[in-house]
């Protein structure tokens, strides 16, 4: 091979450099985050698997049904009507975001969805 | 062929150098504009389109006036063009870059640009102007370089490509049209709202675009040893007269339309722009001064280039007309143009507006970017003419 | 010669190619852009001109309106104060200080500058000391709408033009193409100037454009805007249906002469103001 002393090197820190997220985070794993669940309710809008994989979807959903097409209709759970909504539906429950919302999405590092840009969580 | 970028002596290294400094004030800045917000330019409620879209809409002519050497040199068979179209391609490639960093720069939620992809709106001439901008921009590359391939292997270019080259014909006419339509489609500008627009465009650009490349060439001629050839540069100049004569002639229709129908909304930006318009007591006039060395560096530009003495005599002289023309469009298309049509506002309200330091060095940088991609895509096409010819 | 002939017809034949690629553009945008009904639009079906915002209705479809009463604003000087201070806390608009960064959805200005086009030499008195609200028309021809490059503001089904500000990219196209400046950019992060929060309704953030709603959440539940509201009973502000013949605002609108900003630009403004 020609220049193998500069090839070789030079191939060893591109790899170095495009592993910097293992090197840099290693050892600061965490265990799975507990979260707070509501007491008095039973069950959320939708199952605990899909709710938990889907629930961004779900909202964005939510949100053009309400925002672009202007459906407001309601939905029944156990008897109970809940609007599409964010603030009036989830954070009724979920009432504390820095319990419910923010240690999975500290665990995963999607820290901060932009939803609360605009969006309020309910102040204790 | 990207090897004949990495060699080059001093002054080509010393040149990007000088660029990549412009660049790099340019990246500090835009960081700063993207952390803060918009609000660090003097764009306003009133005035919401600054130096960004106005540099834009400029640099689409820029791009679009490649067309004025592929057109004839491909369509009507004029050999002497030859040597020289490629420099259009490629002034093209690096203008709609600066175009679309343009837009970038201009956005106030840039991250979601996709969404013009994702949500496409036919009805939006924005819409319409990113593919055209796009397919230009992807046309020019891959004509340029596989003309330029060619070139080097001392063979004829595939047939396949001349699809594509006729293809970018009516595509350069087309991002210009777009980008203009972007303007006289608006109900209330009046200034704006012309369809005198569309071609006032096109002949800004097919004098600004070629002047550009004349310039280009004659400084290729000093430093790079390459040399255009008298006819092809003789055959520009005539192109650029014609089309800068034809832009004032057009401005001058629009003079008369305002102040012969006497339509306040129709005199209104002219009066701006080049008398100073005056509410409640107060003067507005910040573009005054840019508007008549526009009109004074078209005559400038016309004599030096019209004069046989001054035209064909000397290189210098030929250089200061074609930079005259060139700077007198960019006063009025890149600047005169999208500031004045905020003038007034639909409420009968006068804002002026005064780019900031922080926005004049984001301009200035991506016109760098410009010109840097600029000078490597010049010496990857020159270096391979000089391979052919030695 | 043979060379000449030949590009002769590649050029030919890649004209057509384009000639018949763009009418088919063509076709597409006027299909889009509504060309194809243009006298009509969401509302009341018109028959040009001369029956501008017409006596036709559509059943069915909504098209909400708004009268706003210039003798109220003259009678009660304070209103225009608060129907604005309603509208700004109610919908959390900033209350920037730097005029260039402004946002506003409805606010007070002069005639001459809201009827710049009627406006003369001889006015009355009245007139002259005359402030009057604006706020975004919801034209049912919005000019907006149609320039807007990622549809993220939009005619909804009850003829509110409406933002949303998740898809705003922010290229401020809109405000070029509002001819009556009824448009703000949020230049500047605007959580700040919110001095009084109103937690139930979301804020906006850096970089998007807003205006006006109609505060479409609250008549989505039958709720009034909170500019009409703030008016009590004095009939300053109505709003209604136009495209109902037996709402109280066409019943105004057939009892009084009424006027529209800026008719002649065929946007076809669902405000209307009785001087």
């Amino acid at each position: 091979m020609y220049d193998s002393g500069k090839i070789i090197p030079g191939l060893l820190i591109f790899v170095l450099f495009v592993t910097i997220p293992i090197w840099y985070n290693r050892g600061t794993a965490q265990a799975v985050p507990e979260i707070v669940l509501p007491k008095d309710v039973e069950s959320c809008v939708l199952p605990l698997a899909a709710i938990r994989s889907d629930h961004m979807k779900l909202l964005m959903t939510w949100r053009d049904d309400v925002l672009r097409d202007g459906d407001r209709s309601t939905f029944e759970i156990e008897g109970k009507q809940y609007q599409k909504s964010l603030t009036l539906t989830c954070l009724q429950c979920h009432a504390n975001k820095e319990q419910f919302c923010d240690p999975c999405h500290t665990y995963v590092a999607v820290r901060q969805p932009n939803c609360w840009d605009c969006h309020f969580a309910p102040v204790e | 062929m990207f090897e004949k970028a990495l060699k080059g002596n001093n002054y080509y290294w010393m040149w990007l150098a000088f660029l990549g400094f412009f660049i790099a004030v340019a990246v500090v800045a835009y960081l700063r504009q993207y952390f803060v917000g918009l609000t660090i330019t003097g764009m306003s409620r009133d005035v919401s389109w600054g130096l960004y879209i106005s540099q834009f809409t400029f640099l689409v002519g820029v791009a679009a006036g490649g067309v004025m050497l592929v057109l004839p040199y491909y369509i009507h068979n004029f050999k002497a063009f030859g040597r020289i179209t490629i420099l259009g391609e490629f002034l093209a490639i690096s203008a709609l870059i600066m175009c679309l960093m343009f837009i970038m720069a201009d956005l106030g939620q840039p991250l979601r640009g996709l969404n013009v992809v994702l949500f496409p709106s036919p009805g939006s001439m924005l819409f319409w102007d990113m593919i055209v901008l796009w397919g230009y921009l992807i046309l020019n590359i891959l004509c340029g370089w596989v003309v330029l391939t060619s070139e080097r292997n001392q063979i004829a270019p595939p047939k396949w490509i001349y699809f594509f080259i006729y293809l970018s014909i009516p595509f350069a006419f087309s991002i210009h049209t777009v980008t203009a339509m972007l303007y006289c489609g608006l109900p209330g500008r009046h200034f704006w709202l012309t369809a005198i627009t569309v071609p006032r465009f096109l002949a800004s650009a097919f004098a600004a675009g070629p002047a550009l490349i004349v310039i280009m060439a004659l400084i290729l001629k000093r430093v790079a040893n390459f040399d255009a050839g008298k006819e092809a540069i003789d055959k520009i100049v005539t192109i650029i007269i014609y089309a800068a004569i034809a832009n004032v002639f057009f401005l001058a229709m629009e003079f008369f339309v305002g102040f012969y129908s006497n339509i306040p909304g129709h005199m209104h930006t002219i009066e701006y722009l080049f008398f100073g318009l005056e509410h409640h007591g107060n003067v507005y006039n910040n573009l005054v001064p840019f508007m008549w060395a526009f009109i004074a560096l078209f005559f400038v530009g016309l004599a030096l280039l019209s004069n046989p003495g001054t035209r064909r005599g000397n290189d210098l002289w030929l250089g200061l007309g074609c930079a005259s023309i060139f700077t007198a469009f960019w006063l009025d298309k890149g600047l005169g143009f999208v500031l004045g049509g905020f003038v007034p506002s639909p409420l009968e309200e006068i804002t002026e507006y005064y780019p900031t330091l922080n926005e004049i060095f984001i301009t200035i940088g991506i016109w760098a970017t410009g010109f840097f991609i600029l000078t490597i895509l010049y010496k990857i096409a020159i270096g391979v003419e000089h391979e052919v010819e030695a | 010669m043979d060379i000449k002939r030949r590009n002769f017809l590649k050029v030919a034949g890649i004209t057509t190619l384009a000639g018949l690629g763009g009418t088919a553009v063509v076709g597409r945008l006027v299909a889009s852009s509504g060309l194809a009904q243009a006298a009509g639009g969401q509302g009341a079906a018109q028959a040009g001109q001369a029956n501008l915002n017409g006596n036709q209705t559509n059943p069915g479809v909504k098209r909400y309106g708004m009268i706003i009463n210039l003798k109220s604003f003259r009678d009660d000087p304070t209103l225009g104060e608060k129907i604005v201070e309603a509208c700004h806390s109610y919908n959390n608009v900033p209350d920037v200080p730097n005029p260039k960064d402004e946002i506003k959805w409805i606010w007070m200005t002069r005639y001459e500058n809201a009827f710049h086009e009627n406006y003369h030499l001889y006015r009355d008195e009245a007139t002259e000391k005359q402030e009057l609200p604006v706020l975004c028309n919801h034209c049912d021809k919005p000019p907006c709408v149609r320039v807007c490059p990622t549809k993220a503001t939009f005619r909804n089904r009850d003829g509110v033009v409406v933002m949303d500000y998740h898809r705003c990219i922010g290229c401020r196209f809109c405000m070029a193409a509002c001819p009556y400046g009824m448009r703000s950019f949020n230049y500047i992060e605007p959580a700040p100037y919110i001095s009084n929060l109103n937690q139930n309704k979301p804020r906006r953030m850096r970089g998007v454009v807003e205006k006006c709603n109609f505060c479409v959440g609250r008549i989505e539940v039958g709720q009034l805007p909170a500019c009409v509201e703030a008016c009590g009973e004095s009939k300053a502000l109505v709003f209604g249906d136009l495209n109902d013949p037996d709402s109280e605002i066409r019943k105004l609108l057939r009892e009084n002469h009424t006027i529209l900003r800026n008719p002649s630009l065929g946007t076809l403004p669902s405000v209307f103001y009785i001087v």
